[in-house]
């Protein structure tokens, strides 16, 4: 079964239909990028699978469960996770409790057990500590834990970002423009990063790119937006040598 | 294996120096209690300084609770006095009421849970519709609400007789009590007669109490999940923060605090009325906060002991006293605030044989 299946979803603002009739189904353990122009709608069909906004029509399945406006918590809980385009990290607090923070969900104690520490705070929280430590050693964060979030260098704040959405533990990841204001070095080592979080966690990971490098480099299939609609969608190197998509976005 | 080694000792460095911060604040409040009562028991204090100990007490207690809101929650809230007016009130009822003969320290214990349940109820209460709210309106909001409690209480008539609890907005004769009833809140005379419960000690130990409380929340699953809100609260959605609910808890926290503060208050004062808890008590503790550093819990305590304390010592300077209140004030500000005062601070802590060593960025 597919992990993400989107069918006929649209929404207009006023009367701009920022995506009209989008589908895609996205298969376990696929990377699939999302490319297109600049306000095309591929944040907007981000918003639209995560509950930031409502669709006017479509369906959304996530590993068969039907998630369509669902909110962004419920979105999460049932296995979205995703990473902003502009960071959007927990910038006053430590770089391990950005992580910590992710687990919400999977581990717990209550309010009070919190207050009076009782055997089963220690618990959790070594637990925490231990594999929050894991995730931020995968990406080369371990020794920066006490750094506070918001002075990483800024590589490093995208990657903490993926990280922590790694945290909640979800089936399918959202990446909003990993790559964005990284030089060529750092964009290198980014694509072994996620290539390495899709064969680490077993992940399903969907894209949005304007890095052609990257997308050529490590997508296995790619849908092209274009006005909100899709314009072409299939393997990587047929949709990047299509001639619609060269004209409407990648240029002669 | 020797990656595990590493993460395990950076783990154990950063909660090291959380419990070492802990640990100093708890300490700082336990030795000027220490000094402030050995000076008592000795007589070298003047009686204006004693009477200011239980405010003081009271206004550090304000200070921490409003910072849960303001600093660790991120947001502003001006109707902090309306929460200390509500445990004010109905622990000085319940005082009056119930409770004669038993022992003065288990009164004050029962007052202090009444006071501080109220003001929580009426935290949750008043957070419900107002945590909908973002920045500038949800702080006007809170101020809407801090003078609506205070004009409510105002207009409140209560008693209690062998019936139960009488409660009348309009007059006492409304109350309909009995012969044996008894009229304990007489509308804007507030109440009077509460008996002097509160001391010295009591208010150390409830701060204690206040500070065992809002630090180990910041440290924990809770803690973090509300700071999130604070920091992002798009991203908190996106990780699966229920950011309303967590925001709530934080408000509601604060209150149950600030109503333990208001008990305190009412418990040292013979007669109680709603003046005191006006906005420009809820102004006076938000300027502890933001001149202590907002999130900071030890400066929101220094900065509160300071500017109680202060206008006080300075009454004997009649007119400029206002105007030395207003440079110590900017001055505070500055080196609590200032680029410039902070680094200077970082590089003396440097410095002093005992002061932490480089900071790396991590949390005070």
């Amino acid at each position: 079964m597919a992990m993400l299946e989107v069918s006929r979803l649209s929404i207009s603002f006023g009367g701009l239909h920022a995506v009209d009739d989008f589908n895609v189904t996205i298969e376990k353990g696929q990377l699939y990028g999302l490319i297109g122009p600049n306000g095309a709608g591929k944040t907007t069909v981000f918003n639209l699978l995560t509950g930031v906004y409502k669709p006017n029509e479509g369906i959304v399945r996530l590993d068969g469960v039907d998630i369509t406006g669902k909110n962004t918590v419920e979105v999460n809980r049932l296995g979205i996770a995703r990473t902003f385009q502009n960071i959007r990290l927990f910038k006053d607090m430590p770089v391990l409790d950005n992580v910590k923070v992710g687990f919400h969900n999977q581990k717990s104690y209550s309010v009070l057990t919190g207050i009076l520490k009782l055997p089963k705070y220690h618990r959790t929280e070594n637990e925490m500590n231990q594999k929050a430590m894991e995730i931020l050693d995968v990406f080369g964060l371990a020794s920066e834990a006490a750094v506070k979030a918001g002075n990483l260098p800024y590589g490093k704040q995208r990657k903490l970002e993926i990280a922590r959405a790694l945290a909640t533990d979800p089936k399918l990841l959202l990446l909003d423009e990993p790559a964005a204001g990284m030089n060529p070095n750092e964009t290198a080592e980014l694509m072994d990063t996620i290539r390495f979080v899709r064969d680490h966690f077993d992940m399903t990971i969907l894209l949005i790119e304007h890095d052609m490098k990257l997308v050529a480099g490590i997508c296995e299939k790619l849908t092209v937006l274009n006005f909100g609609r899709v314009l072409c969608q299939g393997e990587t190197s047929e949709v990047l040598s299509d001639p619609a998509v060269i004209t409407a976005y990648l240029g002669e | 294996m020797n990656q595990n080694n590493q993460s395990a000792e950076i783990i154990k460095k950063i909660q090291s120096s959380t419990r070492r911060g802990n640990l100093i604040t708890y300490g700082i409040v336990l030795a000027a209690y220490i000094v402030m009562q050995s000076l008592v028991s000795t007589g070298h204090i003047s009686s204006l300084l004693k009477g200011l100990l239980v405010p003081v007490c009271v206004y550090v207690i304000a200070a921490v609770s409003l910072n849960l809101v303001v600093g660790i929650s991120g947001e502003l809230s001006l109707g902090h006095a309306g929460f200390m007016c509500v445990g004010a009130y109905a622990s000085s009822f319940f005082t009056n009421a119930y409770g004669d003969g038993l022992p003065n320290w288990f009164r004050l214990i029962l007052a202090i849970i009444v006071g501080a349940a109220a003001a929580g109820l009426f935290g949750i209460l008043i957070g419900v519709p107002v945590l909908r709210l973002k920045g500038d309106y949800l702080a006007i909001v809170t101020l809407a609400f801090g003078e609506i409690i205070k004009n409510l209480i105002n207009v409140l008539y209560a008693g209690v007789d062998s019936n139960g609890i009488h409660i009348s907005t309009k007059s006492a004769m409304d109350l309909n009590m009995g012969p044996d009833g008894k009229q304990i809140i007489k509308g804007a005379l507030g109440i009077s007669g509460t008996p002097r419960l509160s001391t010295f000690t009591a208010g150390v130990v409830l701060i204690i109490i206040t500070l065992f409380i809002v630090q180990n929340l910041m440290n924990s699953r809770a803690g973090r999940a509300i700071m999130s809100t604070r920091d992002n609260r798009i991203a908190a959605e996106s990780i699966g923060i229920p950011v309303t609910k967590y925001k709530l808890l934080a408000f509601a926290v604060s209150a149950a605090l600030a109503g333990a503060a208001g008990v305190l208050y009412s418990h040292n004062l013979a007669s109680l009325s709603t003046a005191k808890f006006d906005y420009n008590t809820s102004i006076l503790v938000l300027v502890f906060v933001v001149l202590g550093g907002i999130g900071n819990i030890r400066g929101s305590i220094i900065a509160a002991v300071i500017l109680t304390v202060l206008p006080e010592m300075l009454r004997g300077l009649s007119a400029y006293r206002m105007l030395i209140y207003a440079v110590i004030l900017i001055a505070m500000m500055l080196f609590n605030w200032a680029p410039a005062a902070i680094s200077w601070r970082e590089r003396m802590m440097e410095r002093l044989p005992f002061g932490r060593k480089k900071r790396t960025g991590e949390e005070d």
